[in-house]
Order: structure tokens, then C-alpha cells, then sequence
């Protein structure tokens, strides 16, 4: 997960930025901190070579400077900011080589859904990407927020309900690589972890043809049992029944996840009864 | 908000948690009262616990924060423990446990450390600095204490009553939504911020007041010390940035509370609302937090080197630069919402903006001890420990600010790694700096060099110790609020992590051991001159402790550095006429914000659990207690002349001491 070692333009751009940003800050901040040991060490009490000079509090031309050196660096810093920011918007497209793939991804408590509408494939807390070609993601949430990020790869993006926001990625090398939530979510949070896989184009449409006729399908119904707090121990690979099933759930046609459940969460021993009563009257 | 929340409630909880904690908390108080009633009850409550005096005031909000300081560092020492503990494990935490851990961690750190620390000094010293007898609110200002506690009370009664939040110091919605946090946590969380966030308001009205309406003759604002700007500037923010926290909290209790939906899924909730609101407090809270100890660093670096502040007027234009610009950059806190890159990169430049005025102050620290005397004392080891960290913190904060960074960094331990080098590098070695420069003038007894340097250096070297891994870790991936993890390669870093904080534990066994041992060893250590630093404002021109009035004479300033020139002068001319000394007014002692913190305490424990027959007897005692001061009598004493005399002249005495022994040596 080193995001100094990209796997991709737009992780390789970021990290890009990220040194020079450091490389032109460390050029005014290594010689600053040099200057802070130097000056306390010359200055020391009982250095008898060192001029006192107690009335010494005003100077322009050093006033000038020192509002003048961050000032510039700021300038130049802005610059990058700026330029990356447009650059590296993350629903600014990518280009590539092949077909572009959509995935649509939903975070649930607590785990992935992936949908490839196009594919006809869902799975869970496992992606399979072509290498190369450009990656069109949509992401929401269930229920509450999370961020998807696969670090290699550059750029996380949060997932909020009710919402959808775009990212768009491509991956330049074959190989499986990790990806998580950065954005905390409750108790199954640390096992938000998912594998990216990342494969030829062949192996990619093989792949996604064997799993459009997958055992196990995916639709409204089976959507019901995913999206209770669990933390799934498979990565399963579903065929895609519903191929509106993501719309569904980013603008709440499907309602949002139920979160813990009033039988089993130990929370509740304490104190249950009365906030859910008074919510369901509010309401 | 009474009838409110009346309206929607008739049950008590229930019953069985409530008894067992109510058991819990008696025997708390027993325990307390026992210690107290052995003879001290009567002086706490007279001297301390119902005093209008700034400095004792100060002093308890300080005390306050210490205590709270172990409490949310055993947290850290849990959290670090277990995450060097976790790898492909599930460790010694359940996440349960191990959530409301990271969010007491952060929720007491600031809120009941950081806070109550700078407020704390800055209510000791700016009335001394200004040259005044008093703040402008004396009780008003003891009820913001009150509170303050009251809501650190409730943290803590979350131990063994119920739980706490379990989503992070910010409850972000919908985690923080009675769909997903039915329990009492987040709770116990809104109720103990909302309290202790009118005590803040509160101490920030009084502050701000003071500053702009009591000075001493000639006092004028480019006057005034720098502590003084800079806790006018922080205290501006507070008056400015508090009410937004508690209104957005307060729209998070009606969704919780009345079924509302500000911040919900259903019904047209906008959890980015939220988002805008808690960081438009949030952002501006972190300058409050800083300012202070930025005005403390100007301080201990001046007098350490024997010289004026390089650069006054300049420091001055940064810091209220600062102080306006930290309104203008929260969204920096959520580039990864994707906002688009237009809004991203504007506030990602005004973030950067903030680093001008901010490096502007480090260059005139620099130059401040250009041609200085410099003394390596333990508040000066603080400020250049403080210098070198607080660099490295802008660099990493300013990096964050770059939004393709961001995107890359966001929420990793990258960012915990930041947020702590500018909080401990900043904050904490600020307050840490001025507890023990003004520790004297508050006891009137100095702490022990030997083991404060001690100290320092554990927390120093701890410090880079616990968490240069965790910027390593981030560049892995690694993100923050792991209760476990498999990846290998983050699990070497993650125990460094842990030993850094070991040695940040020692640093703390060092500062008790320093407390402990210089009060054992005060007769040697005390300050019989007021002014044990060669200090340059007017704070050291008083006895150390100062009397109950400050100054018997109110001080004439005539220029910068008040009190050096007034030493300056006193060294050619010699002795002076004996001044005129006159009665003096000063407000009595009113155990009116205890009072009030006690009810509030009630109504916030009550309403955390739905008992609302409490909250109403809470809220009638709290309203009462107000009723009653307000048709107080008798609200000031009078000091005769002659105590007035007999107490200046001893310190003048004493005073005159030093002066003639400076003479005789140089």
C-alpha cells in the first residue's frame, strides 16, 4: 500500500507533486532550523565573543525578508496547488488503452459492494481491474460515510449516502494490490479491506464473462441480507440481476442501511429501549 | 430548550445502569468529601472553590487540565499499546472499547487539556500583563470554570456509567445518528460539550473585555505584551467560533433527541452541513489553541535572551492576520468529498496563506535572540523545542494543504502525525513553557531546573519517537482508527510508535516528580522578589504570589516592555518616594458558579439518560442560582490603606534588594 510506490498516472502524478512540495518547503525550512541552533548556540550566556545588543528589536530589510521568504514559497506552492488541484480533479477522466470500465461502488457496513453494470458482475470486498484502460468509478454509501482508496492507484474519494461522487483511475501494472477505508464507519471499520486485482484485457473479459453466470445473483432480496452490519468472511462474486440496483441505493429508492441491530448489539443492553421509542414516535 | 425537551419525554431510563452508576459515583464523592472534611473542606471552599480571583482561577483551570492530561494519555498509551499489539490480531481492545478510547482520547485533549490549559494561564497572567486588579467579569468568569469542569465531570462519568462516543472526536454523521449510535455515548458527548462550551464562551467574553476595556494608565494597545495580542486574537476567535460549535451540536442533539433531520439520511438530511459547520468551528479552534502559546514562546524568548521582541509590530500584524485568515480555510479539512477542483485549490491556497504570518513569527523568535544573552532555563528549552517541531509540523501541515497531497494523505496516520507535531510541538510545549515561567509568580516558588530539563527531553525525544513512524506509516497506507490490522509492513513503525509513548510516560513521571519534589523543597526554591526571570512585562513588577489585588499602586507605563523600562529607570535613579497608598475594592467571593456547575452537572447527567424530572430540578437550581446572585448586596470589600501599605512594602523591600545587588555587580 506504499503510495510511493504508484502503480498508476495518477498516483505517479501525486506522489509527484507531494516530493516537490516537500523539496521546495525543505529549502527554506532546513536553513531556517540550522539558523534556530546556530543563533541559540552563539548567543549562549556565556559566550564572551557574542555582542550584546539588548536594544536591537527593528530592522526593515530583515523584516522585509522574512515576510518576503514564506510569502514566495507560498506564491510557488499555490502554483502547485492549483495546477494540481485542476490537473488531478478526481472525476477529471483519464485516458487509456481498451474499453473504459464502470464500477459502481457502494460502501456497506462493513464491507464493499462493487457492481459492473456493463459486466453484469457484483462482487465483494474484491476488485478485478484490466490493466491500462481507463476506470470509471461511481461510489455511495449505504449507510454511513467511508472513503475508498486504493493507495497505489492515487486519490481517495469519500462515499456518502444520498450522494454520488466520481473518481476515475487507471491502474499501468499487472499484479493485486491493496486497497481500504480511510474514513472510520464503526466497528467493523479495520476489516474494510479489499484486493485489487489487476489483469490483462483478455483475462479481464474472461473473468467477467464467467462471473455474469455466477451461482449466486444479486437483486434487490439479496441486497436486503448484504447490507446488515456484518463483516463478511468470503469475497463473493454475484451475477448482476439488477442492473439498476445502484441507482437504486444512491438516490434511496433502496433505504439506507438499519445499523445495529436492536436483538444483538451489546450496546443496547444499556440503553435502547428509549432513543429508538422516541425516534420512531418523532418520526 | 427546557420545554422542548420536556415535551417530547415522559420515561426515566432504565433503572438498573442508573443505580449502579449512581453507586459508582457515590462512592467517588464519599471518598472526596472524606479527604476534604479531614480539615481543608472550610479554606477550599473559601479560598478556592468560590473564588473570584483570576489567578486562583487560573490556577484551578490549569489543575484541571493536568488531571485531565493523565486521563486522556492513558487513552494514547492504550491505543498505542494496542495498535503495536494488533498486527493480524485482534489485541487486547475489543473495537467496542477500543473506539471510545480513540474518541475520549481526542475529545479530552482538546477540549479538557489544551483548552483549559491556555485559558488557564491566560486568565492567570493577562490581568497582571495589562496591569489591573482584576478581569471585567470576576464571577461570570469562575462560572466558566465551573462548567468547563462540569463537562470534563461527564466525560469521565462516561467510564463507569454507560460508554462513550465510539465515532471519533467529531461525530460525524450519520455514525453519530441514533441509527447507527443508539447508545448513550454520543450523548454523553454533545451534553458535556455543550455545557463545557458556554464555560468556554464565557471565559472568552471575559477575556476579551478585559483586554479591550481594562488597562492600566498608558496601556495602549501597541503597548501590551505579546501575550496579551495573542490571547485577545484567541479569545476573538472563541466568542466568534464557540457559538457555531454549540449551535451545530445542538442541531445534532434535535436529530437524536426530537427526531429532526439536519444531519440524517432520510428526510432530506445533509451530513455535509455538518461537515461545514463542526470545521468552520474546528478550523478557527486549532489558532485558538496556538495563539496562546505563540504569545508564550514571544514571551520566554525575549526574556530569555535579555532582549525586546524582534519585530513587535509585525508579530502583532501576524498574529491578527492569523486570526482572520483561520476563518477562511476549513474545507481544507474534507478535499477528499470531492468538492471539485476549483473550490479544492482556492482553499487549499488560503490554507497556505496562514504559513506566511506564521513563519514571519518564527523568523522574529530567531532574531530575537540575535544579539541576545541567551539563558538555556527549562521554559526557553520548551521554546526551542517548540521551534524546531513547530517547523516540521508547517511543512507537513502545508503539504496537507496541497489538495493532490491531500488526496494521498488524508485521514492517514500521516495526518494523526501532523496534527500532533503542531498540537504537542505547539500547544503543549507552549503550555508547558509558561506553566513553568509563571509557575513562580503564581506560588511564589520556583520548580526544579534539573528535573524539568528532565522532563523536556523525555517528551522531546518521545515525541519524535512516537510519531516520525507515524508519518512513515502513512506514506504506507496506513490509516488512522485501526483497532487491527495485516499489513506487515506498518507494524514495525506502529511499535516504535509505542516506544515513543513510553518515553513521553517517563517525561510525565518527571514533571509529577518535579511538582512532588519542588513544593517538598519550596522554602529553597522560593521567589522573594517577584521577578525571578529578569522578566520584561508587568506580571514580574508585583510579589510572586501577587496580593489579592495585583498592584497596590496601579502601574504607569510609558512604553514596550513595561516593567524593563521601569527597572531600567529604578537602577539610574535610586531610591523613590514612598507612593500614596489608598483602599482598595475588590469583589467578593461567590460560590455561584459551583453552584451552577452543580446543577448543570445534574441537568447534563439527566439528560444524557432521559430522567427528565432531573433535568427540570438541574435546570430550576441552575436559573435560581443566577436569580440569586443577581440580587446580591453586597458585591465588593474594601481593603484599608494600611494592609494595602503593609504588604507593598515588604515586596518593595525585597525588590530594592535586588536592584542595589544588580547595581553593586555590574
Amino acid at each position: 500500500m506504499n503510495i510511493l510506490d504508484p502503480q498508476g498516472p495518477i498516483a505517479a502524478a501525486e506522489k509527484t507533486i507531494l516530493i516537490d512540495s516537500v523539496a521546495i518547503m525543505l529549502a527554506i525550512v532546513v536553513p531556517t532550523i540550522i539558523a534556530i541552533f546556530a543563533f541559540a548556540f552563539w548567543f549562549r550566556q556565556s559566550n564572551p565573543r557574542a555582542k550584546y545588543q539588548p536594544d536591537w528589536a527593528y530592522s526593515g530589510r530583515i523584516e522585509l525578508v522574512v515576510w518576503g521568504i514564506p510569502a514566495l514559497t507560498v506564491i510557488l506552492l499555490g502554483g502547485v496547488a492549483w495546477i494540481g488541484a485542476h490537473q488531478l480533479d478526481p472525476a477529471k477522466p483519464v485516458d487509456g488503452t481498451g474499453q473504459g470500465v464502470t464500477i459502481q461502488v457502494v460502501s456497506l457496513d462493513w464491507k464493499w459492494l462493487f457492481i459492473y453494470p456493463d459486466q453484469r458482475v457484483a462482487t465483494v470486498n474484491t476488485l478485478t481491474v484490466p490493466v491500462g484502460a481507463p476506470l470509471h468509478f461511481q461510489l455511495t454509501s449505504a449507510s454511513v460515510m467511508n472513503a475508498f482508496f486504493i493507495p497505489q492507484l492515487g486519490s481517495m474519494i469519500y462515499t456518502m449516502n444520498g450522494m454520488t461522487t466520481h473518481l476515475e483511475l487507471r491502474a499501468d501494472e499487472v499484479g493485486t494490490y491493496g486497497g481500504l477505508s480511510s474514513h472510520f464507519s464503526g466497528d467493523g471499520f479495520p476489516d474494510m479491506l479489499f484486493d485489487v486485482h489487476v489483469v490483462p484485457q483478455t483475462e479481464f473479459s474472461d473473468w467477467a464473462v464467467k462471473s455474469a453466470h455466477s451461482a449466486q445473483g444479486l437483486n434487490a432480496d439479496s441486497y436486503k441480507e448484504l447490507v446488515k452490519q456484518s463483516v463478511p468472511k468470503d469475497k463473493t462474486v454475484y451475477r448482476l440481476e439488477d442492473p439498476e440496483l445502484f441507482q437504486d441505493i444512491a438516490t434511496q429508492r433502496i433505504a439506507p442501511g438499519p445499523g445495529p441491530d436492536p436483538a444483538s448489539g451489546k450496546e443496547q443492553t444499556v440503553s435502547s429501549g428509549v432513543p429508538h421509542s422516541g425516534a420512531d414516535h418523532a418520526r | 430548550m427546557l420545554g422542548k425537551l420536556t415535551w417530547g419525554a415522559i420515561p426515566f431510563d432504565q433503572p438498573i445502569p442508573l443505580l449502579a452508576g449512581a453507586v459508582v459515583l457515590v462512592a467517588i464523592l464519599a471518598v472526596l468529601v472524606w479527604v476534604v472534611v479531614k480539615g481543608h473542606l472550610p479554606y477550599l471552599w473559601r479560598e478556592w472553590i468560590t473564588s473570584v480571583d483570576h489567578k486562583r482561577i487560573g490556577v484551578m483551570y490549569t489543575l484541571l487540565a493536568s488531571v485531565m492530561l493523565l486521563r486522556g494519555f492513558s487513552d494514547a498509551i492504550m491505543m498505542r499499546l494496542q495498535q503495536a499489539v494488533s498486527f493480524h490480531s485482534p489485541g487486547f481492545l475489543p473495537p467496542e472499547h477500543y473506539n471510545q478510547i480513540f474518541s475520549a482520547h481526542g475529545t479530552i485533549m482538546i477540549f479538557f487539556v489544551a483548552m483549559p490549559f491556555v485559558i488557564g494561564l491566560m486568565n492567570l497572567v493577562v490581568p497582571l500583563q495589562l496591569g489591573v486588579r482584576d478581569v471585567a467579569f470576576p464571577t461570570l468568569n469562575s462560572v466558566g470554570f465551573w462548567l468547563t469542569a462540569t463537562g470534563a465531570l461527564l466525560v469521565n462519568v462516561s467510564l463507569v456509567v454507560g460508554e462513550f462516543a465510539r465515532t471519533g472526536w467529531l461525530p460525524y454523521p450519520p455514525l453519530s445518528e441514533l441509527t447507527y449510535s443508539p447508545g448513550v455515548g454520543v450523548d454523553y458527548y454533545l451534553w458535556s460539550l455543550e455545557i463545557s462550551g458556554v464555560g468556554t464562551l464565557v471565559a472568552g467574553i471575559n477575556l476579551v473585555t478585559t483586554i479591550l476595556k481594562i488597562r492600566t494608565k498608558g496601556m495602549t494597545y501597541l503597548r501590551m505584551p505579546m501575550f496579551c495580542w495573542t490571547a485577545l486574537a484567541s479569545n476573538l476567535l472563541i466568542v466568534a467560533a464557540f457559538p457555531i460549535l454549540t449551535a451545530t451540536l445542538a442541531m445534532l442533539i434535535l436529530d437524536r433527541y426530537l427526531g429532526f433531520h439536519f444531519f440524517t439520511n432520510e428526510a432530506g438530511g445533509n451530513v455535509m452541513m455538518f461537515m461545514n459547520l463542526i470545521w468552520a468551528w474546528g478550523h478557527p479552534e486549532v489558532y485558538i489553541l496556538i495563539l496562546p502559546p505563540f504569545g508564550i514562546f514571544s514571551e520566554v524568548v525575549a526574556t530569555f535572551s535579555g532582549k525586546a521582541l524582534f519585530g513587535y509590530r509585525s508579530m502583532v500584524l501576524a498574529t491578527m492576520a492569523i486570526c482572520l485568515l483561520s476563518f477562511m480555510v476549513w474545507l481544507h479539512h474534507f478535499f477528499t468529498m470531492g468538492a471539485g477542483a476549483d473550490v479544492n485549490a482556492i482553499f487549499g491556497i488560503a490554507s497556505m496563506i496562514i504559513a506566511i504570518p506564521t513563519g514571519v513569527k518564527i523568523y522574529n523568535w530567531l532574531f530575537t535572540m540575535y544579539g541576545g544573552r541567551v539563558r538555556f532555563a527549562t521554559p526557553m528549552l520548551w521554546s526551542l523545542g517548540f521551534m524546531v517541531t513547530f517547523i516540521i509540523g508547517g511543512l507537513t501541515g502545508v503539504l496537507l494543504a496541497v489538495p493532490p497531497a491531500d488526496f494521498l494523505l488524508h485521514n492517514s496516520l500521516f495526518l494523526i502525525a501532523h496534527f500532533h507535531n503542531v498540537i504537542i510541538g505547539g500547544v503543549l510545549f507552549g503550555a508547558f513553557a509558561g506553566y513553568t515561567y509563571w509557575f513562580p509568580k503564581a506560588f511564589g516558588f520556583r520548580l526544579h531546573e534539573g528535573l524539568g530539563k528532565a522532563a523536556f527531553w523525555f517528551w522531546l525525544v518521545g515525541f519524535y519517537v512516537a510519531f516520525m513512524p507515524l508519518y512513515v506509516a502513512g506514506f504506507l497506507g496506513a490509516t488512522r482508527r485501526m483497532q487491527h490490522y495485516d499489513v506487515a509492513e506498518w507494524r514495525p513503525w506502529l511499535i516504535a510508535a509505542g516506544f515513543g509513548a513510553v518515553l513521553i510516560l517517563i517525561g510525565i513521571a518527571f514533571q509529577i516528580a518535579q511538582l512532588a519534589f519542588s513544593i517538598r523543597h519550596r522554602e529553597e526554591l522560593r521567589d522573594r522578589t517577584g521577578d525571578p526571570w529578569d522578566g520584561r512585562s508587568l506580571e514580574w513588577a508585583t510579589s510572586s504570589p501577587p496580593p489579592v489585588f495585583n498592584f497596590a499602586i496601579l502601574p504607569d507605563v510609558s512604553g514596550e516592555d513595561a516593567y524593563w523600562t521601569q527597572k531600567l529607570l529604578a537602577r539610574q535613579q535610586g531610591k523613590a518616594d514612598e507612593p500614596h497608598y489608598e483602599a482598595i475594592e475588590m469583589p467578593r467571593n461567590s460560590p455561584t458558579g459551583f453552584v451552577c456547575a452543580f446543577f448543570a452537572t445534574i441537568m447534563g447527567f439527566a439528560l444524557i439518560w432521559h430522567i427528565w424530572w432531573m433535568v427540570i430540578a438541574g435546570f430550576v437550581g441552575a436559573f435560581a442560582t443566577f436569580v440569586v446572585f443577581a440580587w446580591r448586596d453586597h458585591d465588593e470589600y474594601e481593603i484599608p490603606a494600611d494592609e494595602v501599605a503593609r504588604l507593598d512594602r515588604a515586596n518593595i523591600a525585597a525588590r530594592r534588594e535586588l536592584v542595589t545587588a544588580a547595581r553593586d555587580a555590574s
